[in-house]
């Protein structure tokens, strides 16, 4: 294998830490009695932001309080993206492609499975109302947008990978040039013993 | 906070907010302001625009020349404005003349945190002390103020102490007076004085009362006070941004006079003196006095500067605004306000550096200028753009309160600085339940505190038994918002003292005595949410001696 994949490989690890020191998604919130805005920030390891303020707000349409201890994936995240960067550090060492090729086919999985989660996770706090709320809108549900804006009610929600999501987005992108760039970037043809023609 | 040594006086009469200022600019720290009748000084926080502490002002029969600071706040200075007996004993009321006496105080500024501390009291001849301001640049180690009533009338003043066809500006070196009270020239009285601080991490107020004060008679310290003669019954005294001069305001005499501080050192370096009132050397009035802006307006009171060279003045007998150029004494402008006008303020136009694009116009009569309310009117207050060569009329508004003078500032001074919550984590209030599940009421004998927990929209607990008649139930109510705007009220049927508005991360106390059986209801009183009128709950009071248990609680069934 070229050594230039090598090195893809272990920037594709670099980036994986930058996960662990920035948010992974943005979510902010504006309404007219908040023009200045609420903000959550989902890390791999926990929540940030105005967490109080938007469960205090959400208890009026009886959205279950987020607490960041009740919530299992922000414990095993992080246990799972040490195991890439530790795999992927033996993969990039290593060097060979089949290896690589399964690295990447578990990077996607784990991602895949990642945001399948976080969707779910959105779907259920969106949609698992209290039956005691005081203000309930018949057919409405609150399911924050996956990525985008939306307009829930009197609240302006928008939902964004934050920079540690977008660095795995390009870690993952890196992956794969690493494990299938030569099928498209010609490599140069080698002419060491030929004759000039 | 309110406390005196006369007890607890929750009310006054303010006059005169000043700002901090650093550099005879304001720094947008603090503002001080007087009260007249029971004499205390107050500082407000400008992050939180709350009183943050109170000295009383011992020695003192009204405090209304106060407070004036100092070009780097070092001092605020306070000057009595009635003669009484200093320190006060039974004497007839006609023996004014031998017995009263007045005092300037000097309330040191902490430098850091503010904290104000009666450093040392000046006792002085027993005129009217009216207003002061203090100067700046070169004059800034000297404070002026006006007076009236250099007749020492002690009965019917409108006429007795109008008589004299000339009063006094004080000019006092506040560093001479301070360096003579470090040399022990003055001497430890006890008069009792209040000291009240508050805290906005125990959310509490501690109140202290002093007995000790350091006081110095005006001849003990010569150099330190001089008097200057003044048109009759002046008023406002103003210095101009370059410190140079002193303005008063001839109030009864129809005339503004500007007074050079140049002069000032060199008459009295000359030693251009025309005798002396009780002590007090009178320098003489032409050898201090710049000019004088003649038949300016009627019933001239107060001036500020617009830092470009004009002084503008209120009069309030003709109502109108009268801009003069310094120098000349010229008047340039006139602008009519409605109506009898008072004082007048551009921002920072008392300072080194005014912002003098507006003026404010605060008037004493409102009388037709809006719909009429009965015999109790609004105040009408006027905004002028100053900024071109005519003054030019803005907006005409009604305000609540007479208004006396008023201090404004650039916003970016002060605006990034705004609290916005109290954060519960520094909340140090001995009574606070920080977290619902820590709310709860504890009996001690027959009093009984209840940890009061409030967050949108109910409290936590919202139903509370086994309280008993006699009782003195203490409700210590914390609101539990972490945001900004999110105040919570707290009152109770039949509650005698005040309802509390709560602001977020803050722990209030209110006293409420159980005096009958019966369920009363308390509630929010400040509009917090959708649900606030559904913020409510109940307390159970029992006859005393019934065996109804303490307990409390919210939700439940």
């Amino acid at each position: 294998m070229h050594k230039n994949s090598r090195w893809l490989i272990f920037l594709s690890v670099g980036l994986i830490f930058l996960a662990f020191l920035f948010p992974l998604w943005d979510i902010a919130i504006f309404a007219p009695q908040y023009p200045e805005g609420l903000f959550l920030q989902i890390w791999i390891n926990k929540m940030g932001g105005d967490l109080r303020n938007v469960n205090i707000l959400n208890h009026y349409i009886g959205m279950k309080a987020i607490t960041p201890e009740s919530i299992p994936e922000l414990k095993f995240m992080p246990m799972i993206a040490i195991g890439l960067i530790i795999s992927g550090g033996i993969v990039g060492f290593l060097n060979k492609r089949p290896l690589t090729i399964a690295w990447v086919v578990l990077f996607t999985l784990i991602a895949v499975a990642g945001l399948a989660d976080f969707y779910k996770w959105e779907y259920d706090y969106g949609h698992d109302l209290s039956p005691d709320a005081p203000i309930k809108i018949p057919g409405m549900h609150y399911q924050p947008p996956f990525i985008g804006s939306q307009t829930l009610l009197n609240i302006s929600a928008y939902s964004y990978p934050g920079i540690g999501g977008y660095a795995l987005i390009a870690s993952i992108s890196l992956a794969y040039i690493a494990a299938f760039g030569h099928l498209v970037f010609k490599r140069k043809s080698h002419s060491k013993g030929q004759p000039p023609s | 906070m309110l406390n005196t040594s006369h007890g607890f006086v929750p009310w006054d009469d303010s006059h005169h907010p000043n700002l901090s200022v650093s550099n005879g600019q304001p720094d947008g720290r603090w503002l001080f302001i007087n009260s007249n009748n029971t004499p205390r000084i107050a500082r407000l926080d400008l992050t939180t625009f709350r009183t943050a502490e109170i000295i009383e002002i011992p020695n003192s029969g009204g405090n209304h020349a106060s407070p004036f600071l100092t070009e780097g706040s070092e001092y605020a200075l306070a000057s009595t404005r009635f003669g009484v007996p200093i320190p006060q004993k039974d004497v007839p009321i006609n023996t004014y003349k031998e017995n009263f006496k007045g005092t300037i105080s000097f309330v040191k500024i902490d430098p850091k945190v503010g904290t104000m501390s009666l450093a040392f009291q000046i006792l002085v001849p027993s005129i009217d002390y009216d207003l002061g301001h203090c100067g700046k640049g070169p004059s800034k180690d000297w404070c002026f103020f006006t007076s009236y009533n250099s007749e020492k009338a002690h009965t019917l003043l409108e006429i007795n102490a109008s008589k004299n066809d000339k009063d006094f500006v004080t000019a006092l070196n506040w560093k001479a007076a301070e360096k003579c009270v470090a040399e022990g020239k003055g001497k430890t009285w006890t008069a009792p004085y209040a000291h009240n601080t508050y805290s906005d991490e125990t959310h509490t107020a501690t109140s202290e009362i002093l007995k000790k004060q350091v006081v110095m008679e005006q001849k003990d310290c010569p150099g330190m006070m001089y008097y200057v003669p003044v048109a009759k019954s002046p008023h406002g005294m103003d210095v101009d941004s370059t410190g140079e001069y002193f303005v008063a305001g001839g109030k009864l005499a129809a005339q503004i006079t500007a007074y050079s501080y140049t002069k000032l050192l060199k008459a009295i370096e000359e030693k251009k003196f025309a005798g002396d009132f009780d002590g007090v050397q009178i320098l003489d009035y032409a050898a201090v006095m710049a000019g004088e802006v003649k038949k300016p307006c009627l019933g001239p009171l107060h001036t500020e500067f617009d830092g470009k060279g004009y002084g503008y003045t209120s009069c309030f007998v003709s109502s109108e605004v009268v801009k003069w150029k310094i120098g000349t004494w010229e008047v340039v402008d006139r602008m009519p306000t409605y109506y009898s006008l008072g004082h007048l303020m551009i921002p920072g136009g008392n300072t080194a550096k005014p912002w003098g694009k507006y003026l404010l116009a605060m008037n004493k009569i409102t009388k037709d200028r809006y719909l009429p309310t009965g015999p109790e009117l609004a105040q009408a207050a006027q905004l002028i753009d100053i900024s071109g060569e005519k003054m030019e009329m803005l907006s005409d508004f009604p305000t609540i309160g007479e208004p006396h003078y008023a201090q404004g500032l650039l916003a970016t001074v002060i605006k990034d600085k705004q609290v916005k919550i109290f954060e519960l984590e520094k909340n140090k209030h001995p009574f606070a339940a920080l977290n619902e599940k820590d709310s709860k009421v504890v009996r001690e004998g027959n009093i009984v505190h209840v940890y009061l927990t409030m967050i949108r929209s109910h409290f936590g607990p919202d139903n509370i038994e086994g309280i008993q008649v006699g009782d003195t139930v203490y409700f210590h109510v914390t609101n539990l918002e972490q945001d900004w705007d999110i105040p919570h009220g707290f009152a109770l049927l039949g509650s005698n003292t005040s309802e509390l508005l709560v602001l977020p991360g803050e722990t209030a106390t209110i006293k409420w005595i159980a005096e009958a059986p019966g369920v009363f209801p308390f509630y929010c009183t400040d509009f917090c949410s959708a649900l606030h009128q559904e913020m409510q709950g109940y307390i159970r009071v029992s006859p005393k001696g019934t065996n109804t248990p303490v307990s409390f609680s919210t939700g439940k069934k």
